[in-house]
């Protein structure tokens, strides 16, 4: 009793904390402050899916939200401010106040009706049957035991797919648009010595989330996201590769996902199956095979992109 | 409620007041190396005795062993970090940090 | 009993976060913000630590983990200059 009471002001407490820091830093005039609330944002938004007991979401927000979108970001603010010093930036207007309380107000009115639908539904007539538990009881069948992998990697694993290509799309946008940023200053003793012991950690740990995903929160988009940002770190502590290999080993790198998956894909439906229906019963081989291709193509993916274009 | 439970609460709430302490001297010292020198006693003793407190509660020794490293990689970041702020702030004599 | 005491610490660090937050929106030099945001990023490590208690959810000591690496990058990234840009 007490314990919900506690956890009512905890909760409380995160939501109105959680919109003044997005009214903040929405509102704020300077880029880069503007970029270090929102990484704050993501910081507290990893916290909320962690309150809701969504460990997968909030792995996956933490690692790309807040850290990765952050190093990109603050990559851009860095530009866009010395853009305004030389007076080569564009010029950006303050909304009207009347606009923006318009759209505050309408939002929620939106809001408001959309839990009105949702409350309309669940309770309003018959209880309807809810997709979540046929999922739920089919996942011992999917090859994997941990539910929003089984999602994400089975049910669900065309969606997927697509979205491995829409990393790799954006990848070929940035490389399409120009040369590299500039290389960062060698590292001193003690940044080297702290990357010296975080890229390997960086790398385990993606490859524990990479294997521990299929019966456990975790997977191949935050194992990922932790290679990329192995690379990240390499790149600010003056390697100007990222780590990653020469060129054409990057563009064997990064369709690799998209390839496997679309081959596994594919084949089975050599066999007879159906485009990605896997048999149960080798179901866990296949989707560990397309993770880790994911995993490296992920990794090589948001290395690539922290670079910012091709090499000079 | 036995020992071990009291023993992680009070950990645990010391672990707090570190934090607040640490937060306090962010708010309130009046240089920026000051406020480095509050932010990394924060990390150091607030995080540890945070740690120390869920240790005993944690499901076997994987997860004591995950939770101390979690603590060690805090004090490697936050010790370098602070350096690198340190540095840049000094280089910089007052300039902007991103440039 | 445990578990409330766990969360109420939890509340505490969210609050010292929220005051910290101060710091990041004020400034004045990036450095304060750099610092604040340090603050924030093990305070939240410490709050997962508790949740991962209170709510019974152990994998969010995997979360506090991932939380602290990309807090190693993430102070690279603020205070790393690129080559050509040393003014001192």
């Amino acid at each position: 009793m007490i314990y919900d009471l506690w956890l009512l002001i905890f909760d409380l407490v995160l939501l109105g904390t959680l919109l003044a820091l997005a009214v903040a830093a929405l509102s704020s005039p300077e880029p880069r402050r503007a970029v270090m609330l929102f990484i704050a944002f993501g910081l507290w938004l990893s916290l909320v899916w962690a309150r809701l007991r969504a460990p997968d979401v909030a792995l996956a927000e933490a690692a790309i939200g807040a850290g990765l979108g952050g190093a990109l970001m603050l990559a851009a603010a860095r530009r866009q401010a010395r853009e305004a010093q030389q007076g080569q930036a564009l010029a950006v207007e303050r909304p009207s106040p009347l606009a923006v309380w318009g759209l505050a107000f309408g939002s929620l009115i939106a809001a408001a009706a959309l839990l009105w639908v949702y409350y309309s539904t669940l309770h309003g007539g018959p209880e309807p049957e809810r997709l979540a538990d046929l999922a739920l009881a089919r996942v011992p069948e999917s090859g994997v035991t941990n539910p929003v992998t089984s999602v994400l990697l089975n049910y669900r694993a065309y969606d997927t797919l697509l979205e491995l290509g829409v990393l790799m799309t954006a990848l070929l946008g940035i490389w399409s648009l120009g040369r590299a940023s500039a290389p960062f200053q060698p590292a001193g003793p003690a940044l080297t010595a702290m990357v010296a012991w975080v890229v390997p950690l960086l790398i385990l740990t993606a490859g524990y989330m990479l294997w521990i995903g299929a019966s456990a929160p975790g997977g191949a988009f935050q194992a990922g996201a932790l290679l990329g940002a192995a690379g990240v770190i390499l790149r600010l502590a003056g390697d100007p590769a990222a780590g990653l290999p020469g060129e054409t080993a990057q563009r064997w790198l990064v369709s690799l996902g998209v390839a496997v998956f679309a081959l596994v894909g594919l084949a089975l439906m050599v066999a007879g199956l159906g485009f990605l229906t896997y048999p149960p019963d080798q179901a866990k081989w296949l989707i560990l095979a397309v993770e880790s291709a994911a995993t490296v193509a992920i990794g090589a993916t948001l290395a690539a992109a922290y670079v910012g274009g091709r090499r000079a | 409620m036995d020992w071990i439970d009291w023993l992680s609460a009070v950990l645990v709430a010391l672990g707090a007041l570190f934090f607040i302490a640490g937060t306090v001297g962010l708010l309130r010292l009046p240089d920026l190396f000051s406020r480095l020198h509050a932010l990394t006693k924060a990390d150091n003793l607030g995080l540890g005795l945070i740690m120390l407190g869920v240790l005993p509660q944690v499901g076997g020794p994987l997860q004591g062993l995950k939770l101390l490293m979690i603590w060690l990689l805090v004090l490697l970041a936050g010790a370098t970090g602070a350096h690198l702020i340190a540095k840049r702030a000094l280089r910089g004599d007052g300039e902007d940090m991103f440039e | 009993m445990i578990d409330e005491v766990y969360l109420v610490v939890s509340l505490v660090l969210l609050i010292t976060m929220s005051i910290g937050l101060v710091r990041v929106v004020i400034g004045p030099t990036p450095a304060d913000r750099m610092m604040a945001a340090q603050l924030l990023g093990t305070a939240g490590i410490g709050m997962l630590l508790l949740l991962a208690m209170a709510l019974g959810v152990p994998a969010l000591i995997d979360v506090a983990l991932i939380f602290g690496l990309l807090a190693a990058v993430a102070v690279a990234a603020f205070t790393r200059r690129r080559v050509g840009r040393d003014e001192a």
